[in-house]
């Protein structure tokens, strides 16, 4: 473990970024070795502004034009197996095309991190946001962290490369920003001096790699009788995600004073309902739960963060005392009984003696707007269903019907 | 051949190379060839080796030892493919069932 000290504010530089630049100035300050990307909105920009960088010799990384996802998760699969620290980004269509690779760079244990701006998955094509690209890689092996800011992106960026190279956890990792709601709307964003994330990742330290000197294959067949134990590894390798994780962030507060967690509670303590979703409808949720609070309202709101691994017995222990969860998540899985983060939220509750009543709205798909009048329907909706004792599985929210 | 999730390398790497031939795939077999050594060419005067050519699992032993032939298989690598059957010009192998 280095030792990091805390950054003195005059060395800390204030810009006005969006959501991918932010990112994208993260990973120029991570020390890369290899970039491999294919452009797509609305992640356009992180590969943009790091080519600017990296054709300015502002960074020493290789930047690969691949000219397809499925070959820059190759590449970033084939970079990371000889040592080298490596990032990518896309999105939708782009996530999809990589899907092959997505599992092999975490049945491969190749920390790589990989940065979304979420967007919705064709038919009919859309640019805009909703979830569905990275909850359809949710079993991929990949960690997942969602973020709510520009901040909070960059962040979260400079934190993934030592979380995913943790040798306890050695996974890839998904830091992902709501597509154009983040992506592309300016924030206020500190930036740290590029020495201060230096010294705070290190070099990148391979558990393996490929050397010439010293041969081993990688990747190589394994069928009934050894596929199943690899599996078991990964299982150990994701669950010591959590430690890892507080580890590293509890470190990063030392250099910061940030600090953000597995997820966020707003208002919860005394809260009867509490509203439980990620990414852009956490601010919203949090603008809603203060007009409501002023009207006496008991209600508070679970952001999360980390959507893999599921920090499923903190989330009970933070909402257990509460009469409802209100999941809005942006997703639909079509034919399931409910929606992917509902699942996993009913799931983390099952085992409480009392538990809360789980009610959820899929919202905002295609980038529908998700106004707090949205947030507050599903609120109001969930005290009607709290009376009655009894809630749909889910339902849609804010579809002209 | 059976260790323990956690007594293996990390994400199947293959850190000893060669290590395949712990892998004993004659396990897979079905059939397995036998040999008759009357009319096996090898045995009479050490020629034709067609079965030794085609075996595509080095299964096929052909020995020579103080100017003397003998002949056979390594079932721990035999798949029982019957090429060596098919490819016998004198039908000197058969194959038979497990």
């Amino acid at each position: 473990m280095t030792s990091v000290e805390r950054v003195p504010e005059d060395q800390i530089v204030v810009e006005g970024l969006t959501g991918d630049a932010a990112i994208a100035h993260a990973l120029k300050q991570c020390d890369l070795d290899v970039l491999a990307a294919y452009p797509i909105t609305p992640q356009t920009i992180i590969v943009e502004d790091y080519q600017k960088f990296a054709a300015n010799g502002e960074v020493d990384a290789k930047v690969i034009p691949v000219e397809s996802e499925h070959s820059a998760m190759s590449a970033c699969v084939g970079a990371s197996a000889v040592g080298a620290r490596v990032a990518t980004a896309s999105a939708s269509a782009g996530l999809a095309l990589m899907w092959e690779v997505l599992y092999c760079a975490s049945g491969m244990r190749m920390p790589i991190v990989f940065t979304v701006a979420n967007r919705a998955l064709s038919a009919p094509i859309n640019i805009h946001n909703d979830w569905s690209d990275t909850y359809g890689a949710r079993d991929s092996g990949f960690i997942q962290i969602y973020c709510q800011s520009g901040q909070e992106a960059y962040d979260t960026t400079i934190m993934a490369f030592k979380i995913a190279e943790d040798h306890d956890v050695l996974l890839p990792i998904i830091v992902a920003i709501d597509g154009f709601i983040l992506s592309h709307n300016v924030e206020r964003v500190e930036m740290l001096p590029t020495e201060a994330v230096h010294k705070f990742l290190g070099k990148r330290v391979p558990f393996i790699a490929l050397d010439p000197t010293k041969p081993i294959t990688m990747g190589p067949l394994a069928l009934t009788d050894y596929y199943f134990e690899f599996k078991q590894q990964q299982i150990d390798a994701i669950n010591a995600v959590p430690d890892v994780f507080k580890k590293v962030e509890a470190e990063f507060e030392k250099m910061t004073g940030r600090k953000y967690g597995m997820f966020e509670t707003y208002k919860t303590e005394d809260a009867d309902i509490i509203l439980f979703t990620h990414s852009s409808p956490g601010g919203t949720a949090k603008a809603v739960v203060d007009a409501l609070r002023e009207q006496g309202e008991k209600v508070g709101v679970l952001r999360l963060r980390m959507f893999r691994p599921f920090p499923a017995k903190e989330i009970a222990e933070a909402v257990k005392h509460a009469k409802a969860v209100v999941v809005f998540e942006k997703c639909l899985s079509f034919g399931a009984p409910a929606n992917p983060l509902a699942m996993e939220v009913r799931t983390a509750l099952y085992d409480l003696e009392k538990r809360p009543m789980v009610t959820d709205f899929v919202i905002g798909l295609g980038g529908r707007d998700v106004p707090p009048t949205t947030i507050v329907e599903g609120y109001e909706k969930t005290k009607e269903y709290l009376k009655k004792g009894k809630a749909p599985f889910f339902e849609t929210l804010g579809v002209r019907k | 051949m059976s260790k323990k999730y956690d007594e293996i390398p990390i994400a199947g790497n293959i850190v000893e190379p060669g290590n395949s031939k712990g892998y004993l795939t004659g396990g897979w077999r079905a059939k397995k060839p036998i040999h008759k050594d009357e009319t096996c060419l090898w045995i009479k005067n050490g020629t034709c080796g067609l079965c030794w050519i085609y075996c595509p699992d080095n299964s096929v032993k052909l020995i020579e030892k103080d100017g003397k032939y003998s002949y056979e298989y390594d079932y721990d690598y035999c798949k029982g493919c019957g090429i060596c059957a098919n490819e016998c010009p004198t039908n000197s192998i058969h194959m038979e069932d497990e």
